[in-house]
């Protein structure tokens, strides 16, 4: 994580931080920042705007150890009880905080994640729909320089542990501690799979919602690996939509790591499917554009990767309880 | 050889851009929505283009026909090119219900430009890409006309593959960059100039995409942008308000624009089953279910996570007022959305509407319960569903009936 107590810190040239391939090696090793737990410490940006307040308070009553806020100007004052500070260096300094995450309106949210990955700051989530593609195009060319933060978003809900750590806005009570690990483009389905297996009784280990927007911190693979070399985590749950080629890109990631006896079951469901070409639905990236993006391609790719991709977004948990009853690991 | 050479002059107009430091205004902002699908006619994606400094024809725009008389003088070109300004592509092979037949025309005399105008302007153009009815003309643009000698394609998009914005090019006729790097190297630096303006262009719109097609040669060695399709990013509109009010909403679905009023992500589709839920991916999912189960969706629309009563009540009208809906199917899973808050809006838009049509609700998630019983004690018939699966089936049997 973090060397810098040693007064050093792993530098990656641009030459070896992207290659042809697109393998990130700087950026990659903050993977393993995404599994929040009981531990995690938390301060909010944006801490006291009306969805900072609201949101940190729910954080609060689920038992997350939210630490403190940010919201310049009002530094030294105190709100939800909790110390409030001018900066993200300064609250990082105060509290010792390991994550961020972001309540921010969209003109000036790429600035505050950059403010975080300038702390070093473990791990931000940045929770705001409607930052400009041209913003998130320069925080990506930052992040993925450096090997301190992990971002998550933006256009996202957020990342839970349940019943250790809830950062973001998804209702708390659906969660169940489990074996399911969840991670998806769109906030709603994501809690419709919540719901789904918790009701058959699976629960979730870990819930990841990447986000709808095109340029993003955190994709499918980084979130595919934390799930395959997690222990807790038995069977996972992708859900994916129209746009871009994630669902391609993780389809590929699981022929190569996910194979043969050891595999994890994986269960899909692709939105989409029904949507006009050149449109943009509701997200920022769920669009086909030029011919590519397209539902049925995604599903076909994540087939060919033995993913058993449903129909329906409502058969998440029974097919995920169907799977685990084949693999008798019920 | 000719690659890196605009390439390096690519690289260098990058570099420029990237050291811009954009200055916020750090006054109070709320968390708007913004537009939806903003779309420009050809004389403003090529002012826009002018503006950086882009070489397009030259050209004035007419609203009537002497202006476009007067346009067409003024020009002093060899030959013009009338062209009728509308959205929708296919423009060259349209009729107008004048009689003429062609919304691209070319002449020599000033004069014929008049009396073509007359025919194109007040009248309704239809082409492969119109509704049948065609769309009204109140535009025309009167521009010089060039011959062209090489067609190329040249974009600027933002990939996510590449994490940014990659240029695209396609040389056309089978001709060698290379080769055309040795005969005539000053094109190619040229089109490196035009290629940095173009960047200059996609930059500061917020552009998601610049298409030009074609990039051509003229026989005078120009080197030309004879046509643009820029594609703009709805997330900066709050910093691109003059291109934003350039918006032709005219030719846009008014049902569409009447949501985007009250802040509802509509788009509008040809089934019958209207569909009403929060959340983009759980709105798609929606329509695609709707589909599976043998229904036909009539929209898409995401009420978004912070909605107030208000808008469900808006939402709601706005479907029920759509003559071919024969069916509603409410789809909400409440994370920060709270139940109760749709329920009440749509029991007080159902008594002031006086729904027609059946009603399929499907709750879940905060306040679910106070909801259901909001539902229930309203007296309205709904047919409530317990997951997204049973509310479809139920949305497409409520209309076989």
């Amino acid at each position: 994580m973090i060397l810098g107590h040693l007064g050093y810190r792993t530098v990656c040239s641009a030459k070896e931080a992207l290659q042809h391939s697109g393998v990130r090696h700087c950026y990659t090793g903050t993977r393993k920042n995404l599994y929040i737990d009981k531990n995690t410490k938390v301060i909010c940006q944006g801490f006291t705007g009306k969805q900072g307040t609201f949101h940190s308070q729910q954080s609060l009553d689920y038992g997350s150890q939210l630490v403190g806020g940010v919201s310049p100007g009002k530094g030294g004052k105190t709100h939800l009880g909790l110390p409030v500070f001018n900066s993200v260096k300064e609250a990082k300094q105060g509290t010792g905080a390991d994550a961020s995450v972001i309540y921010v309106p969209p003109p000036f949210a790429a600035a505050a994640i950059i403010e975080a990955i300038d702390a070093e700051i473990p791990l931000v989530v940045c929770i705001t729909e409607g930052i400009p593609q041209q913003d998130m195009v320069k925080v990506k060319h930052k992040l993925l320089r450096q090997s301190a933060t992990r971002l998550i978003g933006p256009n996202c809900p957020g990342v839970i542990n349940p019943g250790e750590c809830k950062i973001g806005i998804m209702p708390g009570h659906i969660h169940k501690k489990g074996r399911i690990g969840i991670v998806s483009r769109s906030g709603t389905l994501t809690y419709e799979a919540v719901h789904q297996t918790t009701q058959v009784g699976l629960g979730q280990s870990l819930c990841v919602g990447i986000g709808g927007d095109p340029f993003n911190g955190t994709n499918f693979i980084d979130c595919l690996e934390v799930f395959l070399q997690d222990p807790k985590t038995e069977g996972i749950i992708l859900i994916g939509e129209i746009g871009g080629n994630a669902e391609e890109n993780a389809a590929e990631y699981l022929k190569q790591h996910n194979s043969g006896d050891n595999s994890k079951p994986v269960v899909s469901f692709i939105a989409g499917l029904t949507a006009p070409p050149g449109r943009r639905m509701g997200h920022a990236g769920a669009i086909i554009a030029g011919g590519k993006g397209g539902a049925k391609e995604k599903i076909a790719a994540l087939q060919s990767a033995g993913v058993v991709v449903s129909m329906s977004p409502a058969q998440l948990g029974s097919t995920m309880f169907k799977e685990f009853e084949k693999r008798k690991m019920l | 050889m000719a690659a890196s050479m605009a390439s390096q002059a690519v690289a260098k107009g990058l570099r420029i851009a990237t050291s811009k430091h954009i200055l916020l205004d750090k006054a109070k902002c709320t968390w708007l929505s913004p537009r939806r699908w903003l779309n420009l006619q050809e004389y403003q994606s090529k002012k826009l283009m002018q503006e950086s400094g882009v070489a397009v024809q030259r050209f004035y725009v007419a609203d009537t026909a002497s202006e476009a008389l007067e346009a067409a003088k003024r020009l002093n070109a060899k030959e013009i090119v009338l062209k009728a300004q509308i959205l929708a592509g296919g423009r060259g092979k349209g009729v107008f219900d004048s009689g003429l037949k062609g919304g691209v025309h070319l002449t020599k005399d000033p004069a014929v430009v008049g009396e073509l105008a007359n025919k194109m302007l007040g009248f309704n153009l239809t082409t492969k890409q119109t509704p049948k009815e065609g769309v009204k003309v109140k535009t025309v643009m009167v521009a010089e006309a060039l011959d062209i000698t090489r067609e190329t394609y040249f974009a600027i998009l933002m990939d996510r593959s590449f994490n940014g914005p990659v240029m695209v090019g396609s040389p056309q006729g089978g001709m060698d960059i290379e080769e055309v790097a040795a005969s005539t190297p000053e094109l190619i630096f040229k089109a490196a100039d035009q290629i940095k303006r173009l960047y200059d262009l996609f930059l500061k719109v917020d552009a998601t995409q610049v298409e030009v097609n074609p990039l051509g040669e003229t026989p005078e060695g120009q080197v030309v942008c004879f046509d643009a399709k820029i594609n703009f990013d709805d997330n900066a509109e709050f910093r691109q308000k003059n291109v934003f009010a350039m918006d032709d909403m005219t030719e846009a679905d008014p049902t569409e624009m009447a949501a985007a009023k009250w802040d509802l992500k509509y788009i509008g589709l040809d089934g019958n089953i209207a569909c009403f839920v929060n959340g983009a991916g759980l709105a798609m999912a929606t329509c695609d279910i709707i589909d599976l189960h043998g229904g036909k969706p009539a929209n898409f629309l995401d009420l978004g996570g912070g909605v107030k009563e208000k808008q469900v009540y808006e939402a709601f009208k706005l479907l029920t007022a759509d003559p071919k809906v024969e069916a509603i199917l409410v789809n909400i899973f409440g994370g920060i959305v709270n139940c109760a808050i749709i329920a009440n809006g749509i029991t007080k838009a159902c008594r002031e509407l006086e729904l027609k049509v059946p009603l399929v609700v499907r709750l879940e998630g905060t306040n679910v319960h106070e909801a259901k019983r909001i539902l229930t004690e309203s007296g309205l018939p709904i047919l409530a569903a317990d997951d997204l699966d049973d509310a479809a089936k139920k949305a497409v049997a409520a209309i076989k009936k």
